[in-house]
């Protein structure tokens, strides 16, 4: 019940995000959801995409450093502490959350929360534990 | 200039032609004699070239001799081309070879008063006395440029004061307080030392400094101008390699025109680096020289890869030793950085080793306007090495940087860049972008 991530190296110049998202609506490829972390010199752009194995493909052939990453999504409930609660689930086991991006979907009243966690399995009997629902892969594309 | 030009050894270096050339016949005679008989690489060598010590007879019959390469020293590490039993060696010194192990040098007792006395004419030729108070500033260690320098100026009889490199508000306070008449550093550090007294309000037409030797990195006349404004004295130009015996080998004069070569000690050739054929006189290319007069090293026609010529007419200062023109290149990819000879193979293995791979990478050289010389590494993240975890990232870049420091001494930046983004000339990759204004 995991979902993929694409991640894409990126340089700090300018023009190369916006090269990204011309390759991937080249290929038809949708975006749900993204986060990009920086440092001074380089990015790393982390995409959640409705076809990853395209999207991986057409980032491929244009060029960039891109891989595939295991996470986990769940829903949660779009109010506050809704993602604390979620939060405490995981680092109550004392799994380590690499790092988390959440999105507000169009399923009516909940948000979106993507994890990294290098423990999936574990991290995955615990939010489940918690009554947490996991999306899967096709829900996520189909969002 | 004419004959009150200062100077060390007005014998040496005001010899007169004819005799010049058959002082350095007979220890051409001499040397070969003696590595034949003590070096058995070179024994080999001779004997693969056909050449017996009989046929040498003099400098006529020099273009016979095989030439000698940083390959020899390598072959032999660390010590197989000494020509003396190791109880007569007083020093080793060392420098970075192109992969792995670096290169080694012995001296004798004899080859270290000879090279005071060449480090000597050396800093004599810029009108250093023993009054003079000379802060030598090039690092102590197994880089030759401190010791040079050290001993040199202590045979003129000066007051050394052996700050070393670094530390340059403190050497700045030293300057003022014990009155430096004389620096020697790297050029680039002459300008960082300018630049920080500045900074602390010092006034250099005041200070008593008179002339600054400055070698040891590749440098331009601009610099000259830029270094001589900053720090209110003459900047001379040095020229030395450890292989043949570290600084000392060539010098300025205060004509500023070209490097005197010491040449009754070490005798220069210029040669195609394509055919080893001479060059015409006074045509650019690869410095070749024969020390041998060594003791413990002596090297013939020891291939330095460093591109000059000789400049034919005799110097306004009247010494009779020729000169050279500053060195204008190099004939391989060895960079030199901060005094720090760099090869971009030795980057290369340690990207290896930390990669397990070999990416693609290029080296940036840049020399921040009044600063030191930097290098960047620019490596390409492949898939094997990308991870979406910046930490990880970091980590990497971390190492490479950690790596090149505890195996070169060297401080660089390492930045990571995408895949293809290093400029390739008909699909190989440059590996070095030197941006350092080096216009002659």
């Amino acid at each position: 019940m995991t979902a993929i991530q694409i991640s894409v190296f990126l340089e700090n110049k300018s023009g190369r995000l916006a090269e990204v998202l011309r390759a991937l609506a080249g290929a038809g490829v949708n975006i749900r959801a993204l986060s990009l972390a920086e440092t001074i010199d380089y990015g790393v752009l982390r995409l959640i995409v409705d076809k990853p194995h395209e999207a991986r493909k057409a980032l491929g052939d244009a060029g960039f450093t891109v891989s595939e990453t295991e996470v986990i999504a769940v829903e949660m409930p779009d109010r506050p502490g809704g993602l604390a609660g979620i939060v405490d689930l995981v680092t109550e086991k004392g799994l380590n959350i690499e790092y988390l991006y959440a999105f507000v979907g169009r399923r009516g009243e909940n948000a979106i929360v993507v994890f990294r966690i290098d423990e999936v399995a574990a991290a995955l009997a615990a939010l489940q534990g918690g009554g947490v629902r996991i999306l899967s892969a096709d829900e996520l594309a189909a969002i | 200039m004419g004959s009150d030009t200062p100077c060390w050894n007005r014998e040496a270096e005001f010899m007169e032609g004819a005799r010049l050339r058959a002082l350095q016949s007979e220890r051409l005679r001499e040397c070969v004699k003696r590595v034949y008989e003590k070096v058995p690489h070179y024994r080999r060598k001779l004997a693969a070239a056909g050449v017996k010590p009989a046929d040498i007879q003099g400098l006529d019959d020099i273009g016979r001799l095989p030439f000698t390469s940083k390959d020899d020293l390598r072959d032999t590490y660390p010590f197989g081309m000494f020509a003396v039993p190791m109880e007569e060696i007083v020093r080793i010194h060392a420098s970075s070879g192109t992969t792995g192990k670096s290169t080694v040098v012995g001296y004798t007792r004899a080859d270290v008063a000879m090279w005071a006395e060449v480090m000597a004419r050396t800093l004599g030729a810029g009108g250093t006395h023993s009054a003079d108070f000379v802060q030598n500033s090039y690092g102590y260690g197994l880089f030759t440029g401190g010791l040079g320098a050290h001993y040199g100026a202590e045979l003129i009889g000066a007051k050394v004061i052996p700050t070393s490199g670094g530390q340059t508000k403190r050497q700045i306070q030293i300057m003022q307080d014990f009155g430096t008449t004389v620096l020697c550093c790297t050029p680039s550090y002459a300008l960082v030392i300018g630049e920080e007294g500045k900074e602390m309000g010092v006034e250099f037409a005041k200070l008593p400094l008179r002339v600054g030797f400055f070698g040891a990195e590749p440098w331009s006349d601009s610099m000259r101008g830029e270094i001589e404004a900053a720090l209110h004295c003459h900047a001379l130009d040095i020229y030395g390699l450890s292989e043949i015996i570290g600084p000392g080998v060539g010098f300025e004069c205060l004509e500023k025109s070209g490097l005197h070569i010491n040449e009754d000690h070490f005798y220069p050739e210029v040669i195609n680096p394509g055919t080893g054929e001479p060059a015409p006189d006074g045509e650019l290319g690869e410095l070749v020289f024969t020390a041998f007069t060594k003791e413990a090293l002596p090297l013939l026609r020891y291939r330095t890869r460093d591109i000059s010529r000789v400049i034919p007419e005799q110097c306004a200062c009247g010494r009779t030793v020729r000169r050279i023109e500053r060195v204008t290149g190099r004939t391989d990819d060895m960079l030199i950085i901060r005094g720090v000879n760099v090869f971009p193979s030795q980057i290369e293995e340690i990207l290896m080793r930390v990669e397990g791979t070999t990416p693609n990478y290029v080296l940036i050289v840049d020399r921040k306007p009044r600063g030191l010389d930097e290098l960047e590494v620019q490596v390409e993240v492949s898939e094997q090495v990308f991870s979406d975890e910046m930490s990880k990232l970091e980590t990497l870049a971390g190492r490479v940087r950690t790596e090149i420091d505890s195996t070169l001494g060297l401080r660089v930046a390492v930045r990571l860049v995408e895949p293809k983004s290093i400029e390739r000339s008909a699909g190989k990759a440059k590996r070095v972008v030197d941006r350092r204004d080096l216009g002659r």
